[in-house]
């Protein structure tokens, strides 16, 4: 029994099955999909106390607790979530879903085609947030959940909660958007679009059907990961975990490993392109340069995109996080004070850069435990 | 102990609370944590915002239910729009602000009216002290020379003839000492000033 902290235990993920076309924004319909979710806690009489979490590039539904006894790692954001914990189990009934075109089980580019019997692949329509609000939508109707206490999510989790709030504004009574970005800047884009070269570029990659091959675009991966790891983290913490360590202190003049970041990184890449979809890669970038709530509006104003939105929020940044620096989370909240919303403001200071989102820091975590812990229960308008 | 159990610890509040319409849209910088905005809330109806620097005092306001947004005062108020509060407030803080005049500036520009209090350097116990050869401490003005975050200290004069070369009006003005009103020679015998102020057009 792992005992390092109070944790939800061993969870089991359920499946969720959908026969209704959805139609998306591309315009493509997928006639049936599955969403494999995760539940903690108990969900209370009068359904009041339900928490969404939605998940980031990389992310999943697996968001606390353990699959088995055996598990190395419980769930990526096992820190906030579990009985006692910022996000307490004991009070809220938390949901975490692995979204449409993820690699976790849900339906996704690796998934087989019913029609066909062989993986999606390049078959695979791109999906947008606003397409997994909806499936989330779905997902919450056939739990009996009509308005959720609060959405939860950070980086691209947090741009499908400001999405929640815009399209379902009954829906959700709290939204805690975390070092998130109202819409990416040029450089996010082109990051991203480097990402993506490397993949469809590796001759492995076939066009996107690598599956009929019995092979995986590794090396574009492999690539990929590297290039937004250096980007999740700060100069600072990188000078400060790696600085100029050699391994074998020396320099050996040639290519192999020397530098410790270099042994990081490929580490980070490996273990990553082994376990992830390339597709389902792709696919989450576009989503993140896609996403813009402003693209109805001629003014462009954040403000005016964010009129529909009634719940109260919470805006996290972290000081160095230079992919979702702090100005993109204040530029949330300035659309929130001109729609006159209940909005509070924390910009906790740390040296992890994006990555910090997912890490203990005491103030950071007793903001988020303070704000959930005022939400209330019971009698849910 | 919660700090909003005792709303009466800060003598200024009840005036400022008094000249607040029900309803309003305030704004409080330097709201610490949130016993100004909750105290307006509940015995005015207002709707608002605090602005604060420190870590633990915007974790105290999110525990406390209180709007608070993280912001440095000194890098001004770009995240609020025009006119966009009823109220301002600076609660005990500009003396403790480096860019005086342009607190002030922007919080007219945010807000219809702006109200600031600041304890009273021309107190007679203060002067007093000066007289005696001392940088005075009292009970206002509990620091050491140098500890003492109040950076930008004057009397009721020295902010009067600011406002009027600011082209700031002042519109209310109250003088206390001690939790009541102090109304005779207030530069002499008030500890705490209370102004109410809008912009000349």
């Amino acid at each position: 029994m792992h005992s390092d902290s109070p944790s939800v235990g061993i969870v089991t993920p359920q499946t969720a099955r959908f026969d209704t076309p959805l139609k998306l924004r591309s315009g493509a319909v997928l006639p049936r999909y599955e969403l494999v979710y995760e539940t903690y806690g108990e969900l209370n009489a009068d359904k009041s106390n339900a928490i969404l979490i939605c998940h980031a590039l990389s992310g999943n539904h697996h968001v606390a607790g353990r699959h088995s006894e055996q598990d190395k790692y419980p769930g990526w954001w096992d820190n906030m979530i579990g009985p006692g914990k910022p996000i307490d189990t004991q009070r809220f009934f938390v949901i975490g879903v692995n979204n449409l075109g993820g690699c976790h089980g849900s339906t996704g580019p690796s998934s087989l085609d019913p029609e066909t019997g062989k993986p999606y692949g390049a078959n695979f329509p791109l999906v947008t947030v606003d397409d997994w609000v909806e499936t989330q939508a779905r997902l919450a109707d056939s739990l009996g959940i009509q308005q959720f206490a609060a959405i939860v999510g950070g980086s691209l989790g947090g741009m499908q909660v400001l999405q929640w709030s815009i399209t379902h504004p009954d829906r959700v009574r709290h939204c805690l958007v975390i070092a998130a970005a109202p819409k990416l800047t040029a450089q996010n884009i082109a990051f991203n679009d480097v990402a993506r070269q490397a993949i469809l570029t590796d001759p492995d990659f076939h066009g996107g059907d690598f599956y009929a091959h019995g092979v995986t675009p590794k090396r574009g991966l492999r690539l990929a990961r590297m290039l937004g790891h250096i980007t999740y983290l700060s100069d600072d913490v990188m000078g400060a975990k790696f600085g100029r360590i050699l391994r074998s202190g020396a320099f050996q003049f040639g290519y192999d490993v020397e530098f410790e970041i270099e042994s990081y990184l490929r580490y980070q890449g490996d273990k990553f392109a082994a376990s992830f979809d390339a597709n389902t890669y792709l696919l989450m970038t576009k989503a993140l340069d896609y996403f813009d709530p402003t693209h109805h509006y001629e003014s462009g104003h954040l403000s005016e995109a964010l009129k529909p939105a009634k719940a109260n929020f919470l805006v996290i940044s972290f000081t160095t996080d230079w992919r979702f620096a702090p100005e993109r989370s204040r530029e949330i909240v300035k659309a929130l004070l001109d729609n006159e919303r209940n909005v509070s403001y924390a910009e906790i200071t740390s040296t992890h850069g994006h990555d910090a989102f997912l890490m203990v820091d005491p103030y950071y975590h007793e903001v988020v435990r303070g704000y959930m812990a005022n939400i209330e229960l019971g009698g849910a308008a | 102990m919660n700090a909003l159990a005792n709303p009466g610890q800060r003598a200024d509040f009840e005036t400022i609370a008094e000249w607040i319409r029900p309803g309003a849209k305030v704004l409080d910088l330097g709201c610490g944590d949130g016993t100004l905005l909750k105290y307006l809330k509940d015995a005015r109806g207002t709707f608002g915002y605090g602005v604060e620097i420190a870590d633990e005092k915007i974790q105290a306001c999110v525990r406390n239910g209180i709007n608070a947004i993280q912001s440095d005062l000194e890098s001004g108020l770009s995240t609020f729009e025009s006119n966009s509060f009823d109220y301002v407030i600076l609660s005990q803080t500009l003396q403790a602000m480096r860019h005086t005049e342009a607190i002030v500036r922007e919080m007219l520009r945010v807000g219809r009216e702006a109200i600031v209090t600041f304890p009273n350097f021309g107190h007679w116990s203060h002067r007093l002290q000066v007289l005696g050869g001392r940088m005075p401490v009292s009970r206002d003005l509990p620091y050491q020379w140098y500890d003492t975050p109040n950076i930008h200290l004057c009397t009721l004069k020295d902010f009067e003839s600011f406002c009027a070369g600011q082209n700031v009006r002042i519109l209310e003005r109250t003088v206390m000492h001690r939790g009541g009103r102090a109304d005779f020679l207030p530069n002499l015998f008030g500890s705490l000033a209370v102004y109410r102020l809008e912009r000349l057009a």
